[in-house]
């Protein structure tokens, strides 16, 4: 076995999580910390890229909260995410979606899949 | 490289190092070499693309032939002939340093060996000057360019050592260390380790 895979196989804990894509609308709880508290958060988006393979993959959440536009980029192994939902398997053509930044209200929908 | 994410959850880039096992294949003493050192030998090497004085060199540490041979100055570690050294001088958490040499990058220019800024601007009529080096001294006097004025030329390829560099965790039985951050070099290329 290659030393990359070995080091994941002992330290990475194999995680479950459902097939999502660039254009699928999930819900990723994920937990805080906060000095010596720790609480959980969720965050409901459009996921707008998958960045990377294997063991160091990410993935970037895009939701318009306040009519301002939010990102995160997850750590697709983060042992601080408790879950990731689906909620929606959306219609898109492409890959990344940054289109969807400079976009907003009607258009920066995207049609679901079905 | 790779990442792995530490026990409270932060991500950290590192590097898998394979660390010996390492054979002493000679000690060099201050009587009969002059200074004190340690020879060590890692990885396999067949017999038979050996040279025979090399064969014999490590046949006196009892060991196979090694292909990387490498002297270590006024070691920490006292080590007798033939003795391994391995991972086990390191702890997990500990600072070390590591040394290799880097990749090599052919023939650069200024603003990628030396981090110049170029000349001008792009627009308002100036052209081909943007990643120039700029003005390399003064006219009649000196008449020269002084020595060691920075130029462009080959980059890389050199001997460098990366300092402060966090050993996250050791797999003793497997040899392998992993380091934080980056080491010099290409992936499968030889690096020494200090404390």
């Amino acid at each position: 076995m290659d030393p990359i895979s070995f080091v994941h196989q002992q330290l990475t804990p194999a995680k479950e999580f459902p097939p999502f894509k660039p254009g699928d609308n999930i819900t990723v709880t994920y937990r805080i910390v906060e000095g010596n508290k720790e609480r959980t958060q969720s965050f409901k988006g459009d996921v707008i890229k998958r960045q990377g393979r294997g063991y160091t993959a990410t993935f970037t959440v895009r939701k318009v909260s306040d009519g301002i536009g939010v990102e995160r980029t997850f750590p697709l192994y983060s042992p601080n995410i408790e879950s990731i939902v689906l909620n929606k398997t959306g219609k898109v053509r492409r890959a990344k979606l940054y289109y969807l930044r400079e976009r907003s209200g009607k258009s920066a929908r995207i049609r679901e899949k079905r | 490289m790779t990442s792995i994410f530490e026990a409270d959850g932060r991500q950290t880039a590192c590097t898998i190092i394979e660390a010996g096992p390492c054979v002493v294949t000679q000690v060099k003493t201050p009587e009969n070499d002059g200074y004190h050192a340690l020879q060590i030998a890692f990885g396999e090497r067949k017999e038979k693309n050996t040279p025979r004085p090399l064969r014999q060199h490590f046949a006196k540490a009892n060991t196979s032939p090694k292909r990387y041979v490498r002297e270590i100055r006024d070691p920490e570690i006292q080590k007798q002939v033939g003795e391994l050294i391995t991972c086990d001088i390191f702890q997990e958490g500990e600072i070390v340093n590591v040394i290799g040499t880097s990749k090599g990058k052919g023939f650069q220019g200024v603003v990628k060996r030396h981090h110049f800024r170029g000349v001008g601007e792009s627009t308002h009529g100036q052209h081909d000057r943007s990643r120039a080096p700029g003005s390399i001294g003064a006219s009649s006097f000196p008449s020269r360019v002084l020595k060691g004025m920075r130029m462009a030329g080959r980059m890389g390829n050199e001997r460098v050592k990366v300092k402060g560099l966090r050993i996250l965790k050791i797999f003793p039985e497997q040899h392998y260390i992993l380091v934080s951050g980056s080491v010099p070099g290409h992936n499968g290329s030889i690096v020494l380790i200090e404390k």
